[in-house]
């Protein structure tokens, strides 16, 4: 229990951390962020006085107000949920875009990263078990593979799959031109995972190189240790030895290493959403920074880390299961 | 180079006279063992050996002599790049059977396995799988080589086995980390004795333990083989060690046997020089102060000569 | 704790599994908290197969620091070397790379290796350029990770307690919190952005990943004879870290560094590629994002958007396997693991294995075929 009490102490802090983070930044860059947002915003319309408040709150004030008093009152806001108001969408609040956004993010990163690990990661204990084999030459040729740039891999994708031969759609989340919004009819959903392939295609490529690595190293490592020799002397099965002895050892780093992984996963989903024009978090991130649009920025950075936060300590519960170490007392 | 005569090992009239009236239950013959590295290391050369139902052998030498390496090639355990070049090895069933443990592969080896001969590795301190328990530990060998058993009565014998060898069975559901370096010990043998083997070899069982648990766990393992008669082979560099345990000693040299014999002899008249340095490098408890200090390779000691 | 188990399966696979000097001199157990598995002196010296004969590997010195001279190695310098050489090479050669008095989008010829872009300018001149710009924010941005980690990695192992526990925070956070959000959301205030803050940008949100490895080592180091020989003998905290620790953890820390470069070159990629690069620099990154917003995909220019790409993976791919080459020293069984089992291979089919011979196997299986002789013992 101390495991999970730990662990979810660590993710309160690391909220805290973010969300101060966020607070400090806007103020510690020179200029005032919050002038020229509000400068903005008031080209397209009428700015409410608790608008301008948020933004203010947001992002740093000449006012005279304390810093230890705006820390707090950023908080106060947060905590109901004001995460201020779009510039690029105005007025439409922040975490309205959010909320409209997060679901499609989810859902193709998250097929995609369990595609992605579970690939990886078998193919690694595969690759790892069957040593000094031609698959081994592989490996070096599969680095050439994890350093190609994602989003160029997309482009090229793009361009051999969509432009010269019409196979997967190019953009969208959704054929726009069918469907006027979500709805839960098959044909939607059919639709949905259309235009989902290629993105999450892109995605798979780029990131299960790493766990592949990173299991047959361990494999092998795994595989010279002293309890795999006494399990082959005990004469068992191979597969027992395989998945029970080898694999459930070698696969704790991976586990344990999620987390990490799963920041690079993020970051090449981001870039994906734009080459697709994908309508989830990642395209609205670029939206917003190509429009200056500083709230949105901050109200994404937040759900973003939260998100992977969230996904984080879930394999941390999956590691606590499979190790008994984490649970014995200190 | 070889330091012994041509006929093998170096004995006396009393070996072979003691051997006569035993049952063998593992011969090896000519066996050699290679490590495909270059140049190729010969870790092994042409070694025989008898062992005989119910009697406690000794395999003595130091570090690299190849010991271990004989002793995982008999029982068809060597990893890459170590290769078993020649040999011959026969298992004499209670039965009456022979089996050929060189022919042997796949599914008849992996039954042959830990059920004919088990074996209790150096440094038990990882020998246990960290993330299952002990219970699926022993569970597993029962479940491979005893399909027909329950899991009440795996259970039942898995409690009796902890018991065998005095740990509590309350135990089972314990995780290796959970267990002292003595118990973890204790487990390992009782997992080598859960399908009744007939022959056991035990790789410097003790050896990284301190004396006090050293002493229990041999006493235990005595005790054992009294209760139910299978054969050891004891591999340590201990040599006095084996002198109290064991019926037979046979003493290892760069992959040779030069000597073999029983331990009465070894300790009243060691043949070999090579065995003589081995007994005259442990110090005693009596005698001279300062006996065993080694007077070094100058005093011509060195078998192989100087260039070793 | 608990939590360290986590930490230490976090670190065994990405750190070496024992430390060079560790394998060779230093047989004894290490200390608990040590990420490697216990290998006493008995095992050492008589186990089979992975401390088999050191026939092969029978170096002494400095000469088991440097790799062995495989393919992987040579193939990896060559291709670090020859970009690096290209990038500071090749720009004094070719034209200006933003002379736009060429014709628009021409494909590759004589005149222009890579063709044109939309505004005329050379591909292969901007490639040449762009080069150095990449290379540059690659080697700074590795520069400032690299002592970022080195302080709150190998410091915070060496110094443990509270100091330990404070620097630790600060790196799991950092190392939770996802890079690429966290650079845009610094990178968006800065009205105008200079390689320079560019490469400072990706630096100081990438040294978390290193940290932890480098901590992981120091701490086990720190319970080391001859470090707390040297505490004992009165040397000053610093001069143990550099003298006595550093020395030990140099492959390592090569292999971060390498490591680091790929990633901040990729890195500055993707932040140009969403508008946050370098105003005004040219890099690879950048070629791929005007590409991009030149629209040479319909244009059908791959000439344009392929070799930015491509010199990005040829590059991370050189690198990488210098990295291997170096994993293979820190890690023997990656190395010896492998071969042991290929040379064993080899034996069996020149009939010097008597196992094989017995159970008259038909023809020697083809390379990767799972035949039961391959399964009897794992790896033989």
């Amino acid at each position: 229990m101390k495991y999970y009490a730990r662990r979810i102490a660590f993710y309160a802090f690391t909220l805290w951390a973010t969300i101060s983070l966020n607070f400090l930044i806007p103020r510690l860059m020179p200029g005032d962020p919050a002038d020229i947002m509000l400068a903005k915003m008031a080209r397209n319309g009428e700015v409410a006085p608790g608008v301008e408040k948020t933004i203010r709150l947001l992002l740093g004030a000449d006012t005279d107000q304390s810093m230890w008093d705006q820390y707090v009152a950023y908080w106060g806001n947060i905590l109901r949920g004001d995460l201020g108001v779009s510039v690029t969408k105005f007025p439409t609040p922040v975490t309205e875009l959010i909320g409209a956004a997060l679901p499609w993010s989810i859902g193709l990163l998250g097929l995609a990263t369990i595609i992605s690990f579970v690939l990886g990661v078998g193919i690694g204990a595969i690759v790892g078990w069957r040593r000094g084999t031609w698959v081994d030459h592989l490996i070096p040729a599969s680095t050439l593979l994890q350093s190609l740039p994602y989003f160029w891999v997309a482009l090229v994708l793009v361009y051999v799959m969509s432009v010269n031969n019409s196979w997967f759609p190019r953009i969208g989340g959704y054929d726009v031109f069918t469907f006027d919004g979500p709805e839960l009819t098959w044909a939607f959903v059919g639709s949905v995972v259309y235009h989902g392939f290629l993105p999450a295609l892109v995605v798979v490529i780029s990131s299960f190189g790493g766990w592949l690595l990173g299991m047959r190293n361990m494999m092998v490592s795994t595989l010279s240790e002293d309890y795999v020799t006494t399990a082959e002397a005990k004469g068992l099965r191979t597969s027992r030895i395989f998945m029970t002895y080898a694999v459930r050892n070698a696969a704790l780093p991976s586990i344990a290493g999620f987390g990490i992984a799963l920041a690079f996963v993020v970051a090449g989903a981001i870039i994906m959403e734009q080459v697709f024009s994908y309508p989830g978090l990642g395209k609205l991130m670029i939206t917003a920074v190509q429009g200056n649009d500083f709230a949105l920025m901050q109200g994404l950075f937040l759900v973003i880390t939260i998100t992977v936060l969230v996904a984080t300590f879930l394999m941390d519960v999956v590691y606590g299961f499979i190790d008994p170490r984490t649970r014995s007392n200190g | 180079m070889s330091t012994t005569t041509d006929a093998g090992p170096v004995t006396t009239p009393e070996h072979d006279a003691y051997v006569a009236g035993l049952e063998p239950v593992l011969t090896a013959r000519h066996v050699s063992v290679d490590y495909e590295v270059t140049p190729v290391v010969h870790a092994v050369k042409d070694v025989s050996l008898t062992l005989h139902r119910g009697e406690i052998l000794g395999l003595a030498g130091e570090s690299g002599c190849g010991k271990t390496t004989l002793a995982y090639g008999i029982n068809r355990l060597l990893k890459a790049p170590a290769v078993l070049t020649s040999g011959q090895v026969t298992f004499h069933d209670k039965g009456g059977t022979d089996i050929d443990v060189v022919a042997l592969g796949g599914d008849a080896l992996r039954a042959f396995r830990w059920d004919k001969v088990s074996m209790v590795f150096q440094g038990a301190m990882n020998s246990l799988n960290p993330v299952i328990s002990v219970r699926a530990q022993l569970g597993d060998v029962l479940k491979t080589h005893r399909p027909g058993m329950t899991k009440a009565e795996r259970s039942a014998r898995s409690a009796e086995l902890l018991e065998l060898v005095g740990v509590d069975p309350g135990r089972l559901d314990s995780y290796a980390h959970e267990l002292s370096g003595g118990m973890r010990q204790r487990v390992m043998i009782a997992m080598a004795l859960a399908l009744n083997p007939q022959v056991m070899i035990m790789d410097e069982p003790t050896t990284a333990l301190d004396v006090v648990v050293q002493r229990g766990i041999l006493r235990e393992i005595m005790r054992l083989r009294e209760q139910l008669g299978f054969a050891v082979v004891f591999i340590t560099h201990d040599l006095p060690l084996l002198l109290e345990i064991s019926d037979r000693i046979a003493v290892m040299l760069r992959g040779e046997i030069v000597e073999i014999n029983t331990a009465r002899s070894i300790f009243e008249n060691a043949q070999h020089p090579y065995t003589r340095r081995l007994l005259g490098s442990f110090p005693s408890l009596t005698g001279d102060r300062g006996a065993f200090v080694r007077t070094g390779e100058a005093a011509g000691e060195h078998p192989e000569g100087r260039h070793a | 704790m608990a939590d360290d188990i986590r930490e230490q399966e976090l670190a065994r696979a990405a750190g070496p599994a024992v430390p060079l000097d560790e394998a060779a001199v230093d047989g004894l157990p290490a200390d608990d908290d040590a990420p490697q598995p216990v290998e006493s002196a008995i095992v050492e010296a008589s186990a089979v197969g992975t401390a088999a004969p050191t026939a092969t590997t029978a170096r002494r010195g400095v000469r088991q620091l440097l790799p062995s001279l495989s393919a992987k190695l040579v193939v990896g310098m060559v291709i670090t070397i020859g970009i690096t050489l290209f990038a500071f090479v090749a720009p004094m050669f070719v034209q200006d790379p933003r002379y736009s008095g060429n014709e628009a989008f021409l494909p590759p010829s004589a005149d222009h290796l890579l063709g044109t872009t939309k505004l005329g300018y050379d591909v292969f001149a901007q490639l040449a350029h762009g080069a150095k710009g990449s290379l540059m924010v690659g080697l700074i941005a590795a520069v400032i990770a690299i002592v970022l980690s080195l302080v709150f990695g190998i410091l915070a192992g060496y110094l443990g307690g509270w100091s330990d526990d404070f620097l630790s925070l600060g790196t799991n956070v950092m190392l939770v919190i996802p890079g690429l959000p966290l650079m845009m959301v610094i990178a968006i205030y800065a009205p105008s952005r200079s390689l320079l803050l560019v490469a400072f940008i990706l630096g100081i949100t990438s040294w978390a990943g290193a940290a932890v490895i480098l901590r992981s080592q120091a701490r086990s180091l720190r319970g080391r004879d001859y470090v707390a020989a040297a505490r004992v003998a009165g040397e000053k905290t610093g001069r143990i870290v550099l003298v006595e620790i550093m020395p030990n953890l140099l492959p390592l820390l090569a292999a971060q560094f390498l490591s680091a470069v790929i990633l901040a070159i990729l890195g500055e990629a993707g932040l140009s590629f969403i508008g946050l690069g370098p105003n005004g620099s040219i890099t690879w990154g950048t070629m791929i994002m005007d590409s991009y917003g030149g629209n040479a995909l319909s244009s059908g220019a791959w000439w344009w958007f392929v070799p930015p790409g491509l010199m990005i993976a040829l590059f991370g791919c050189g690198l990488s396997l210098l990295n291997f080459a170096i994993d293979e020293i820190i890690n023997p069984k990656l190395r010896n693991a492998p071969a042991a089992v290929k040379s064993v291979r080899r034996a069996r089919r020149a009939g010097v294995d008597v196992t094989a011979r017995a159970d008259a196997v038909p023809a020697p299986a083809a390379a990767g075929a799972v035949t039961d002789q391959d399964r009897e013992t794992v790896g033989a």
